[in-house]
């Protein structure tokens, strides 16, 4: 499952991130490394970018991003 | 700043010269509030040699006894893997790479106490350098308020180094975070290998490094920090996101908030604006009148207090304009507005950050370009600069309405609807689409970018604190003052002297208009023999096309400082008196009974709205492209700026009138 696929407000671990070098560098510099807890918070009005917490801060990034992380679900 | 030799530097006691010490830490972390707390108004803002990127300096007096210590404030940065020029210029000078900056004694790295986790990322990469390094716990009372119970000795141990928790705002640890530097600075230098030992290579950047340096930081937060239980509720900022980035009310309030704004530049900055310009007027009058007449005067006069009269007439805009924007900024609100945005705005090529910029356009381009800073991709900004000004600004406004007054007046469309309204609505509108068409060409052409990640933080919502918007303010306007004011000044004293020589045979001439009527006719004698009206004769075959002739020639020539003087230049032109306000009766009357040679009349209403197209589309402002320059660091744009919209005006222009007249207008 990727990121931007996963129910509003709950909480799923990332697995890899993946796509090209530089985004997957910037998305892992600010804390989305395997093992981290993620939440999707909401999407913006027009259902892009999406707000997601990891580590206790809120990020805002696009769709398309998102897509390149893998996560899976964690059991309520 | 002057560099300091390396060698001086190693051999020097410490405590004797003045310190540099570097101020380094995560966006959003509390950084410029702990400078501002450190430094209070002693700072100043300098460019970074070569680049756009400011660096502020500020003194900070660690000990009485001890000469003030220069503290460095460096643009944020997540990590030593710079991306943008913002994070390269901040990993330079961290790391004493920076051209004409010597290497800072020790760095203040500030770490967000209730977000330790993500700022310890960066920390524990510039502990790894082996520089002296004091941690800045601030929000310190935001995570007790939370109950985030951090255990500060031990964190400072398990990193290495010393960790001082800090309230700017309230001046906490201070002291003790100026003691800690200067331990460390001694302790530093008390090694006889320091130097030497230092690791200036960039820190390894294979992913498996960066997993590692998370999973350490992890450890070391696990081993120091008591949260409390998940807590259930959300936080206040969740709570306020709720309806501010709401699906319905979201966009709702950020229509309000622009609205606002548009607002506070459009109308209320015009009686300050009213009040610059009469200042000046004045004075420029006071010259004239108690000056012997000659060159002097009217360069005074006519050129230098105009001139500058002209850089201060936007001071206004500018205060209120970044008033706002470091409101924004300051309380977390601009990361959302950019949240709200970013779909629509890329569906025009562009990102969420370009929204204020253009917006604040339609009052005046150059606050709207000065703000394009928060945007971090240079191609992204750039675009936005170069489409700017097609957003029509307050100094269109008076030139579009002479022209609706004075062919268009009392008519109307579809039974109640004004004329005018209608022409003022499609020129506005047209300007939105040239931007939009532009913008695409450029981001399709020359300024096409690799995709680049949008991957923004959206701090918790805070008080703005008056300190920072104050600061923030007084920065941006005494930067406008003092770089954009220079050469817009040397400009205006060029564009006088073209209009003021050579002087005509009488001698007595005066580049601006009086009541007088025979100093009207001077100074339309003047006028037509100087340089500008021999270009403007000149350019009468170039323009015709465009159903100019050479009186609206001059005009354009003049407007090219800046768009409204064409009303002041036609006033001359036309012999009547000057009115500010452009509803001269006498103008609009000049205007539609002006003859050419052949008799026919000079202006129809047609070509009215070919010169309204024409103001449109091109950029005739000096202050434009000045700021232009300063924020591109090269005379490269402002010409491209200036060179495309040119062609473009006198493209649409053309099409305009002979479109028009093909149609059977006149």
């Amino acid at each position: 499952m990727t990121l931007d696929k996963i129910p509003r407000g709950r909480i799923a671990r990332v697995t890899a991130v993946e796509g090209s070098a530089k985004v997957t560098f910037r998305l892992m510099e600010m804390g989305i490394v395997p093992g981290a807890p993620v939440r999707l918070v909401k999407s913006a009005p027009l259902g892009d970018p999406i707000q997601i917490c990891v580590r206790d801060y809120h990020l805002a990034l696009r769709r398309a991003d998102a897509q390149e992380i893998i996560v899976t679900l964690q059991s309520e | 700043m002057s560099a300091i030799p390396r060698t001086k530097l190693a051999v020097a006691n410490p405590l004797t010269r003045p310190l540099i010490i570097a101020v380094a830490g995560n966006p959003n972390a509390g950084k410029t509030s702990l400078f501002n707390a450190l430094t209070g108004m002693r700072q100043k803002v300098a460019n970074y040699p070569g680049v756009t990127v400011e660096r502020k300096v500020g003194l900070w007096t660690l000990a009485p006894e001890l000469p003030p210590a220069q503290l460095i404030d460096l643009p944020g940065l997540y990590s030593l893997e710079a991306t943008s020029l913002d994070e390269q210029i901040a990993r330079d000078a961290l790391l004493g790479r920076a051209r004409e900056m010597p290497t800072p004694d020790a760095v203040i790295v500030v770490v967000d106490a209730t977000n330790l986790v993500r700022n310890l990322y960066l920390a524990s990469q510039l502990i790894e350098t082996k520089q002296p390094v004091v941690i800045a716990l601030t929000m310190f009372d935001i995570a007790e308020r939370q109950k985030l119970s951090i255990d500060v000795a031990k964190l400072g141990a398990a990193l290495g180094v010393p960790v001082v928790p800090v309230v700017a705002k309230q001046q906490r640890g201070t002291t003790r975070l100026a003691e800690a530097v200067l331990a460390v600075i001694a302790e530093a230098e008390s090694r006889p290998d320091r130097r030497s030992e230092r690791v200036r290579e960039d820190t390894t950047t294979c992913a498996q490094s960066l997993i590692n340096r998370y999973h350490w930081i992890e450890k070391v937060v696990a081993g120091s920090l008591n949260r409390p239980h998940e807590q259930a509720k959300a936080s206040p900022t969740e709570r306020i996101d709720r309806v501010l980035t709401h699906k319905f009310f979201g966009p709702a309030v950020l229509l309000l908030v622009m609205l606002l704004i548009f607002q506070a530049i459009f109308s209320w900055a015009s009686l300050p604006m009213y009040i610059i310009e009469r200042i000046f007027n004045v004075l420029s009058e006071t010259v004239r009148l108690n000056l012997p007449p000659g060159v002097l005067a009217d360069l005074l006069a006519g050129g230098v207090i105009p001139g500058v009269g002209g850089v201060l007439v936007f001071l206004p805009q500018i205060f209120l304009l970044f008033l706002f924007i470091s409101m924004l900024e300051d309380s977390g609100y601009m990361a959302r507005a950019v949240f709200l945005t970013d779909r629509v705005m890329r569906s025009l090529g562009l990102q969420g950050r370009a929204l204020m910029p253009l917006l604040s356009s339609f009052a005046c381009a150059v606050p709207g370009i000065m703000a394009t800073r928060t945007i971090e991709d240079p191609k992204d900004r750039l675009t936005t600069i170069l489409i700017a000004p097609f957003m029509s600004c307050s100094a269109r406004l008076p030139v579009y309405t002479l022209m609706i007054a004075t062919f268009f007046s009392e008519q109307k469309v579809l039974g109640q609807i004004s004329l005018g309204v209608v022409i003022l609505l499609s020129l506005y509108l047209l300007g939105i689409t040239a931007a939009v068409v532009v913008a695409w060409i450029l981001k399709h052409t020359i300024l096409k970018a690799s995709p680049s990640p949008f991957v923004m933080e959206l701090p918790p919502y805070r008080l703005p604190s008056f300190t920072n918007v104050g600061h923030a303010i007084l920065m941006r306007c005494g930067l406008f003052v003092k770089r954009a004011g220079t050469v817009i000044l040397a400009i205006s004293i060029l564009l006088w002297a073209l209009a003021a020589f050579p002087r005509s045979p009488n001698g007595q001439s005066t580049a601006s208009a009086t009541q007088n009527a025979q100093n009207n006719d001077e100074a339309a004698a003047q006028i037509r023999n100087s340089y500008a009206g021999r270009a403007g004769r000149m350019l009468e075959p170039l323009i015709a096309p465009l159903g100019f002739d050479w009186k609206i020639g001059i005009g354009l020539i003049s407007s090219f400082a800046a768009r409204e003087t064409i009303i002041s230049t036609l006033s001359i032109v036309y012999g009547v008196g000057a009115d500010p306000s452009g509803r001269s009766t006498t103008l609009n009357d000049a205007l539609r009974n002006a003859r050419r040679p052949d008799g026919s009349p000079a202006w129809t209403p047609l070509v009215g709205i070919s010169l309204m197209v024409f103001f449109v589309l091109a950029c005739q402002c000096m202050s434009t492209l000045a700021v232009v320059r300063r924020e591109t660091n090269s005379w490269r744009w402002p010409l491209f700026l200036v060179s495309y919209m040119l062609v473009l005006a006198y493209v649409g222009s053309m099409v305009t009138y002979q479109g028009g007249r093909l149609l059977g207008f006149s």
